[in-house]
């Protein structure tokens, strides 16, 4: 979800965040039960038809569905061998309308409306979970994942000019060690924007 | 202005002492804060938002103990720190201005309404949307200058602000905090960037060197570095 969103005012970006994730669920569960190739081609031109009515560029979307292309490369021949190519045509299928449906949620919700729908959930289990701590945990970890990498790629770089790329150790301590810093100094800076009122 | 006030403030990590009986009355608009790596500076000015408590002594603001009342204190304070990758906490930048309105009882069209003005006083509207990870370094400290202002604190404490910047967001961010209408205290090396400030006071070895005028407290300073 880092960096996924993409703006827009289309009804699928208005609608409620708890309400599309219900129907993301049924629509996957849906799209697993699908057991003919035609019901899977409906599928397939239904999320199409979403995806331009979200008004989500080619770009976005094939940035978020592509990736699972690679996979199937290697998954659909070895389910190929052992169940029928149609069986693994299926497969695959189903896996890229899934993947297109999740893409769209999180092309199409900000990750305030993500922990907003998550403090709803939660909000009967309140006198339990803090749900507003458990919103702001998901947003740091998300937040985090890019910071991260780049102190692995900053390490990489500077394990190359020094020479010892075959080191694991030069690689796993410093990384261990900046992140460390990043989340005290982080700890920090959520301390002083009052994160303890 | 806020008055600011330092009282018999010592600070030790460990056997280390960094700051030792600091007595201080911060009253001016504009206040600078310089010296060596190492002197003590930014534990002084953490202290002023309860970051750090001290040791022995007592910091208070309008005459609340930090140490005591923290949290209200924190409400008036508002700090920049030096990496502004640190101080962002949501992965947009609208989301991370909205982030310091969290808990304080406004409505959403009243979040959204003043997250806006912020985005566009510090001309980050355009990238209201985008991830904060991904702006420049002057982008990423304008943000968190938004981010801190949105919550319209008395007072706004750097530290070394711009000591990641390049020249022109440098000028930039300098230019931001001498126009600001709130009492501004900044720790940094930029001498320059304390150019018409009201007072600077020169910290060496945990302990206030001169405290004064900008001109003769930059003399101090010279002096001192030689």
């Amino acid at each position: 979800m880092i960096g996924l969103y993409h703006p827009g005012s289309s009804i699928i970006h208005r609608t409620p965040t708890l309400l599309k994730l219900l129907l993301l669920s049924v629509g996957v569960t849906v799209v697993g039960l699908l057991g003919q190739p035609w019901q899977l081609l409906v599928a397939l031109g239904a999320v199409f038809v979403l995806y331009v009515v979200a008004g989500i560029p080619p770009r976005p979307a094939w940035q978020q569905i592509g990736p699972i292309l690679w996979i199937l490369i290697i998954a659909v021949p070895l389910q190929a061998l052992f169940a029928g190519w149609t069986t693994a045509g299926m497969m695959a299928g189903r896996l890229v309308v899934a993947v297109a449906l999740a893409a769209l949620f999180t092309l199409t919700t900000t990750v305030t409306a993500v922990l907003e729908g998550f403090q709803a959930l939660l909000h009967p289990f309140r006198r339990w979970i803090d749900a507003d701590r458990v919103g702001l945990l998901v947003a740091l970890t998300l937040r985090c994942i890019p910071l991260v990498a780049e102190i692995v790629a900053e390490v990489l770089e500077a394990r190359r000019a020094r020479g010892t790329q075959g080191s694991l150790l030069a690689l796993a301590v410093p990384v261990v060690v900046r992140s460390l810093y990043a989340a005290d100094a982080i700890g920090e800076a959520l301390v002083a924007r009052g994160l303890d009122d | 202005m806020t008055r600011i006030t330092f009282d018999g403030v010592s600070h030790s990590y460990g056997k280390r002492s960094v700051l030792r009986d600091i007595r201080l009355d911060l009253s001016e608009h504009r206040i600078g804060v310089v010296g060596a790596n190492g002197s003590g500076k930014s534990t002084l000015v953490r202290m002023i938002n309860g970051l750090i408590t001290p040791t022995s002594g007592t910091v208070s603001v309008d005459g609340l103990n930090v140490a005591r009342n923290a949290r209200e204190v924190r409400r008036q304070v508002g700090f920049i720190f030096t990496n502004p990758d640190n101080q962002i906490v949501m992965p947009t930048v609208q989301e991370d201005v909205a982030f310091t309105l969290r808990r304080r009882g406004l409505t959403r069209e009243q979040v959204a309404e003043r997250t806006a003005a912020a985005l566009d006083r510090f001309g980050l509207t355009a990238h209201a949307d985008h991830p904060a990870h991904r702006l420049s370094g002057g982008q990423k400290q304008l943000l968190a200058l938004a981010a801190v202002l949105v919550a319209e604190p008395k007072i706004v404490v750097a530290d070394e602000p711009t000591t990641l910047l390049d020249a022109r967001n440098a000028r930039r961010i300098t230019e931001l905090l001498q126009e600001m209408s709130q009492q501004v205290i900044v720790v940094t090396h930029q001498l320059e960037l304390l150019a018409g400030f009201d007072r600077v006071v020169v910290i060496d070895e945990g302990e206030v060197a001169f405290d004064g005028s900008p001109d003769a407290a930059l003399d101090s300073y010279r002096e001192l570095l030689a």
